[in-house]
């Protein structure tokens, strides 16, 4: 009898193991029970999520291809395949080898798809850098994945950082993977064909990350929790030389499918790869090659050692695959064989320790969680702006934004990451998208990813459209058409009502603005649980959207290029200061509604912008976000270091407050800058697409001054403004003294 | 007239050397794996960026005790043309096909970023396209640049000229501002006494493209090739 401590210590409980007991008809073994308790965690079976997720749309304007465990889209012969997933909770604990892993993982999954890896981007969430433990954080987090990336030989070319007091003893660490492939030559992660060989290749199994999964991704973080030997150790030299195995070995046509041992290992392997294949599978695993000694069958089973792959091979062609595998130092072993009878079974020295239906293991129960709307939103959303200070020296405002974590200059980090391995990085990271050639095509690809958690927090759905806007604005600035999306939805517990009520919306959100813009969602994941002892996290849910340059030489970066160019505003500005970086940064204040979307709008200043850079008539172009107009415009002046150019802006007739103006963050807009005999020909573009167009002044001199209503309203020297963004990260980091 | 790529386990600037020579230079390239022990038919051998064997231990400490390395010293002694490219120079340094080492950066991070360097010579097989004190933009990325050589190496590498390429900044001076990694002198590059192998951090294969930001170090590849064909006809 195995006792109800056992099993809810597996993180099951009592209603999920009287549904074993049922689909068994019997008590389950030890590494039955614990096949389970990982196939039906939150992390692998989506239990909460399942059924909001199916509102995203699979199909949009370009061609989709949806995995096992990714997905992408079709461009001429190419398949571009991409995802995103969390590590968030191993990071947290530590950062190093808990980011570094998380990196690792989403390789694997995409070449694990046929798809050569050619770029990695980073979506990341820490609470505010003046605690020390943040500053570790972020420390041991961008060294983990320098540390794997560049090793790996992946650059890391984009993605974005936030600091937040809801992230407080929950940091995120999102990461997303970019491959492609010839659209023939794709693998499956599936097993069939009855009598085919089951191969493990890779690294040997360990103890480490035994139940990673279900135990640290599937609760919350207590205080003082010691979680440390479940977080598992990366090995990247490792990883490349399975990345060049496993593209050889899938060149030669005998692999039916393969699968990365990610969370919950070998267990995950073999019973979603029957499954995906409706096959059974019988494995022996005095076969799986191991690095420590007196490992029990639940242990092997549920080991989350890295850098291991499960493979079906045709009959009759096992050794010309571990050839392959061992020419790259690698192990490769065969441990089963596909079977028609559909169970999963595991043997020890022939003893059966597990014979399970993978259908059952698979189809973990589907819950419907309930939701409801937080109380404290009401207060949240109600903001009264005339009580609000005007300040009197707008210079000090823009330098202190400019120097908040959140929109500092972040090359301290990327500087660390090899962005430019593979020779094909067009546009480097530090402007809107990163934009990445398609070598032997006029083609190239652009990527961000996107998230304002604070407007999440104050209003779900509208936050979730705005990201995924945000997104494609963003790509449309690097002169990419946008094309498709991968998500990664961090939120807290979703038993509780609240909580789950932000992870409906956003869905809703997300589902709603891709298919506005006509873009699939292809590949995604959930982590839920993001809490510490105190609260929630903010609603997180990250969107990494990839869009398509038709050609590479027009690719376009943010910073202004010449003096002597107009500078162009795309867009509607309104007063909206509600959920900006402004309210919190100067005043202190999470409050308000955050700004509307217009989608109808949005798509006229996209279409807009992407006309004119495609033509050739734009030197620059910045999406105006975090920050608001103000923000934007001093980091088009001086976000290259080598070229900084000043501008005047002497025509902007709003009335409006002007803390307003200058720093709220109205959406749809786009800073345009170019050639004074350009301007017309994009005005006419515009008014053709119906899109609000304003010339707002000219790049000249080393200084950005702004006049509102003719009045100097911002009056700063270039190496002010640098040296406030440019220097702010290491200063927090205390690398160079504070002044 | 052929290229060899070398190939370790953990090399990953392989494929963009690869890439440059056939399709941006147009001349026949091959992989070379680590285990090969012939390098006969070559005329130049590249040694390619990366993290052999994961460089768990020193940088190149354990690619040189690969098969082939016993070949290239071969290949090297007969006077053909080797280059090492960031942790291809690491592997030659520690094959002692060339002298000095390397320290991590003076920073202790991984350093990625475009940088200046100066050709100080430009009498080598593989700078003979470049002017003498030519400026060059080009990519560095990695974690140990930092040169070091004692000061009777130093001395000697002054003397014949073997100092190649130096860092510095976009107009050509060259002190500590402009040193990235603390190598000794701003040491970017070196080459050997008989002047047929050279290591260098920075990357020319990164920079071999106007798309990619600057085309300076195609002019590398260039030379070299246009010094194996005045050998062809001699």
């Amino acid at each position: 009898m195995i006792k109800p401590e056992v099993y809810h210590t597996l993180g099951l409980n009592d209603q999920e193991y009287k549904n074993i007991l049922k689909i068994l008809k019997r008590e389950p073994s030890p590494t039955e029970l614990a096949m389970f308790s990982v196939e039906w965690s939150e992390h692998c079976g989506y239990l909460c999520s399942r059924k909001w997720l199916k509102l995203l749309p699979k199909t949009g304007k370009y061609k989709t291809l949806i995995g096992e465990d990714s997905g992408g889209i079709i461009i001429d012969d190419l398949a571009i395949i991409f995802k995103m997933e969390s590590h968030n909770h191993p990071s947290q604990v530590e950062p190093k080898q808990g980011a570094a892993t998380g990196v690792g993982g989403i390789i694997r999954d995409i070449f694990t798809a046929g798809a050569r890896p050619i770029a990695l981007l980073d979506s990341l969430r820490f609470g505010p850098l003046s605690h020390a433990y943040n500053k570790y954080l972020l420390r041991g987090v961008v060294d983990g994945i320098q540390f794997y990336g560049n090793c790996v030989g992946v650059p890391t070319v984009g993605g974005e950082i936030y600091f937040d007091e809801s992230y407080n003893g929950n940091c995120l660490v999102n990461a997303m993977c970019i491959g492609i492939a010839d659209r023939k030559k794709l693998a499956r992660a599936r097993a069939t064909g009855a009598g085919n060989s089951i191969m493990y290749v890779g690294s040997s199994t360990g103890k480490d990350g035994i139940g990673g999964c279900s135990i640290l991704a599937s609760n919350e973080f207590g205080k003082g929790d010691e979680k440390r030997p479940t977080v598992q150790i990366g090995d990247p030299f490792t990883e490349k030389c399975l990345i060049e195995a496993t593209l050889e070995a899938i060149e030669t046509g005998y692999i039916v499918g393969i699968k990365d041992m990610g969370a919950a290992g070998l267990t995950c392997c073999t019973s979603e790869m029957a499954s995906a294949g409706n096959s059974g599978m019988d494995v022996e695993l005095q076969c799986v090659p191991r690095r420590e000694e007196g490992m029990e069958p639940w242990e092997v089973m549920m080991s989350e050692s890295q850098e291991r792959m499960l493979v079906c091979i045709k009959k009759g062609k096992e050794r010309a695959v571990k050839q392959i595998f061992l020419k790259w130092g690698l192990k490769a072993n065969v441990i089963g064989n596909v079977t028609a009878d559909g169970f999963v079974t595991i043997r020890d020295i022939d003893k059966i320790e597990a014979r399970i239906k993978a259908h059952s293991l698979t189809r973990a129960p589907v819950f419907d969680m309930p939701y409801t709307r937080p109380k404290k939103l009401k207060e949240l959303n109600s903001l009264n702006l005339t009580g609000l200070l005007l300040p009197g020296d707008h210079n000090k405002i823009l330098r202190k934004l400019l120097s908040s974590p959140s929109i500092a200059d972040k090359s301290w980090v990327y500087g660390q990451y090899d962005h430019m391995v593979g020779t094909n990085t067009v546009v480097l990271p530090g402007s809107d998208a990163a934009v990445i050639r398609l070598k032997g095509t006029h083609k190239a690809i652009a990527a961000t990813t996107d998230c304002s958690s604070r407007y999440c927090l104050l209003d779900p759905y509208e936050g979730a459209r705005i990201a995924v806007a945000e997104a494609a604005r963003n790509l449309v600035c690097a002169g990419a058409d946008p094309a498709a999306v991968t998500d990664c939805l961090n939120f807290g517990n979703p038993e509780k009502p609240e909580s789950f009520w932000y992870f409906k919306n956003c869905v809703e959100g997300i589902s709603d603005a891709c298919r506005a813009f006509r873009i699939a969602v292809v590949s995604g994941n959930v982590s839920f649980y993001n809490e510490s002892p105190k609260a929630a996290i903010n609603p997180t849910p990250a969107i990494g959207m990839i869009g398509i340059v038709s050609d590479v030489k027009r690719a376009c970066s943010q910073g202004f290029k010449r003096p002597g160019d107009v500078i162009i505003l795309l867009g509607r500005t309104l007063e909206e200061l509600g959920g900006s970086e402004y309210l919190k940064e100067i005043h202190g204040l999470v409050r308000g509604r955050p700004p509307k979307l217009n989608i109808d709008l949005e798509k006229t200043i996209q279409k807009t912008a992407l006309e004119a850079i495609e033509k050739g008539l734009v030197n620059s172009a910045h999406d105006c976000s975090e920050g608001g107009l103000a923000v934007a415009l001093a980091e088009c002046c001086i976000s290259d270091k080598e070229n900084m150019i000043g501008a005047v802006i002497d025509n902007l007739n709003y009335s409006m407050r002007t803390d307003a103006l200058l720093f709220g963050e109205s959406q749809s807009r786009i800073i345009l800058s170019c050639k004074k005999e350009y301007a017309w020909k994009i005005e006419k573009i515009a008014k053709r697409n119906k899109a609000p167009f304003h010339t707002i002044g000219r790049t000249e001199g080393n200084r950005l001054k702004i006049f509102v209503r003719r009045k100097e309203v911002i009056n700063l020297p270039l190496e002010k403004l640098d040296e406030g963004w440019r220097g702010s990260l290491k200063r927090h980091l205390s690398i160079i003294p504070r002044n | 007239m052929k290229f060899g790529i070398l190939v370790f386990p953990g090399s990953n600037c392989d494929q963009d050397c690869f890439h440059v020579v056939k399709n941006v230079l147009k001349k026949p390239v091959r992989y070379i794996w680590h285990r090969e022990t012939d390098l006969s038919g070559l005329d130049c051998v590249i040694l390619p960026g990366g993290f052999s064997y994961g460089d768990y231990l020193r940088t190149g400490a354990v690619a040189r005790f690969s098969p082939v390395m016993k070949a290239l010293a071969d290949f090297a002694a007969k006077g053909s043309t080797v280059i090492g490219i960031c942790n291809g120079f690491q592997i030659l340094l520690e094959a002692k096909l060339l002298p000095g080492i390397m320290l991590r950066n003076k920073n202790l991070h991984f350093i990625c970023k475009h940088v200046y360097i100066k050709t100080e010579n430009n009498h080598t097989r593989f700078t003979s396209l470049y002017k003498k004190d030519q400026i060059l933009r080009i990519p560095i990325a990695h974690n140990e640049g930092n040169y070091y050589i004692d000061a009777r190496g130093l001395e000697d590498l002054r003397n014949n000229n073997q100092i190649v390429f130096r860092y510095c900044s976009a107009t050509g001076e060259v002190n500590d501002q402009y040193n990235p990694n603390g190598a000794l002198d701003n040491i970017a590059g070196i080459i050997n006494k008989h002047g047929n192998v050279l290591g260098m951090m920075p990357h020319p294969e990164r920079s071999a493209e106007s798309e990619l930001g600057s085309n300076d170090g195609f002019f590398l590849f260039k030379a070299i090739f246009k010094w194996l064909e005045t050998q062809k006809h001699d």
